[in-house]
């Protein structure tokens, strides 16, 4: 378990160097974030529905976007010099390789989230203070979900054509549940209700992770292996 | 140290069918270099990729002393970031096949003095020439001082000069290896030329099948052109 998880840390590590020094998918995906926000905050008429009531649905299809551009990412940079092959051929275990890569996803979709959570506050105006620890957690157990299903899709197109459209056809599908969690359980949080209401979303949301973490750990030897 | 027994693999059904791999069998120990020579599609690659674990044969078995950590593997494709440094990528490589966290640096400087690179270390990949490529490539394969070295390929994209150097390199890699006795190479090629004075054993690939396979001998690159000739173009 050890080796296992040095070796998923030493792939995350170089992936996320890689990222930070060309910074080409990060700035994108930020600047997306932003413009989405934008799009939504001049393109609503507040006083037919209220803010409130629109913004948990805004904040989740915006971040659920702004993560298809990190996973289209996340195998496109084995491609170079077919970094991949080398991969398969050393050691490594193919759980590590997707470990790393899950790592790596979640760290760039975080960063990309806490651009996009300010930003969100500023345009909606939206009451997040007394509810931020709670919903810093909501978007990190759903953020597990999606981003552990669409690792394992990444890998799986990454050697068709048309790799960035069929990820996201896809993969939306497969983001359905955890959508749908993470908007009832936002929606709940900056309504003021307690969270007591939410807990068959949040149950939903643990399962979801637990189900398909443990699923394309194991099923990930499949999609990259020939 | 090497060992293949019974391969066979094929690509799709039917009659569309690509038999890759038929019947291929050798035993190679350190010291030895097996030349593979055949057209293009005759199955090298498949068999290189069969050696090195990337594809499971469909019949048959590979056995490599050492497992996974013993293969190096040198291709066409340099399997390099580019954006990293020289020695940010064989940290890198050197992490992945399980080399001591302490020994990391002394060898990548170790290999990369070996090859001439030292002075291009804390170059990012990008930067480098193909033929400063290659090397760094070869650096990358050797940075876990394997004692199995499959090479898919090697000279493609390399000037005459680059080539030259690249034989010459080989030469020396050979006797080298972790065990002291020297490594077990395995070139495939489709350029007679190429790596014939490097061999010890050369096979001639044919639709899957070993047409030919021998010690080289005392046979120089025009014998074995005529051999290869008569097995492969004729046969």
């Amino acid at each position: 378990m050890g080796e296992l998880l040095v070796q998923a840390w030493t792939v995350a590590r170089k992936d996320l160097v890689l990222e930070f020094r060309t910074r080409t998918a990060l700035i994108s995906a930020v600047v997306f974030t932003a413009l989405v926000l934008t799009v939504f905050n001049f393109g609503r008429d507040p006083t037919a529905v209220p803010t409130i009531d629109l913004a948990p649905t805004i904040l989740w299809v915006t971040f659920t976007f702004a993560a298809m551009l990190a996973l289209n990412r996340a195998f496109q940079l084995e491609l170079e010099n077919q970094a991949l092959e080398g991969l398969l051929v050393s050691p490594l275990s193919r759980t590590s390789l997707y470990w790393g890569k899950l790592i790596a996803n979640l760290v760039f979709v975080a960063v990309v989230e806490g651009v996009g959570l300010p930003l969100f506050v500023l345009f909606f105006d939206v009451p997040v203070g007394r509810v931020l620890v709670p919903l810093i957690g909501v978007i990190a157990l759903a953020t597990l979900g999606f981003v552990a299903v669409g690792t394992l899709f990444s890998a799986l197109v990454i050697r068709t054509r048309f790799a960035e459209l069929l990820l996201v056809v896809i993969l939306l599908p497969f983001l359905v549940p955890p959508l749908i969690g993470a908007v009832q359980v936002t929606a709940r949080l900056l309504g003021g209700r307690p969270l007591s209401e939410a807990v068959g979303y949040l149950k939903l949301l643990a399962a979801y992770d637990i189900v398909f973490v443990s699923l394309a750990s194991f099923l990930f030897r499949f999609t990259v292996d020939e | 140290m090497l060992s293949a027994e019974g391969l066979r693999h094929a690509f799709g059904e039917g009659r569309g069918q690509v038999v890759a791999l038929d019947g291929v069998s050798f035993d190679l120990t350190s010291g030895q270099t097996l030349a593979i020579f055949g057209p293009n599609g005759a199955g090298k690659t498949t068999l290189l990729k069969v050696l090195a674990g990337l594809i499971h044969p469909q019949v048959g078995w590979v056995h490599v002393t050492g497992g996974r950590r013993a293969i190096g593997w040198i291709g066409h494709q340099s399997h390099l970031y580019e954006h990293l440094t020289v020695r940010e990528n064989l940290l890198f490589w050197a992490a992945l096949y399980g080399v001591p966290a302490a020994r990391r640096g002394p060898r990548a400087a170790e290999v990369l003095g070996r090859l001439g690179m030292a002075r291009r270390a804390d170059q990012p990949v990008w930067s480098l020439s193909r033929g400063l490529a290659q090397r760094a490539a070869i650096a990358k394969a050797l940075i876990h001082d394997p004692s199995v070295l499959l090479l898919d390929e090697p000279f493609t994209g390399l000037d005459l000069a680059a080539a030259a150097e690249l034989r010459a390199l080989l030469g020396e890699l050979r006797v080298g290896g972790a065990a002291g006795g020297g490594r077990v190479l395995v070139l495939a090629t489709h350029n007679v030329d190429e790596g014939v004075e490097l061999a010890t054993d050369v096979a001639f690939q044919r639709r899957g099948r070993f047409v030919h396979f021998a010690p080289r001998g005392g046979r120089g690159p025009a014998e074995i052109a005529e051999a290869y000739r008569r097995a492969v173009v004729d046969g």
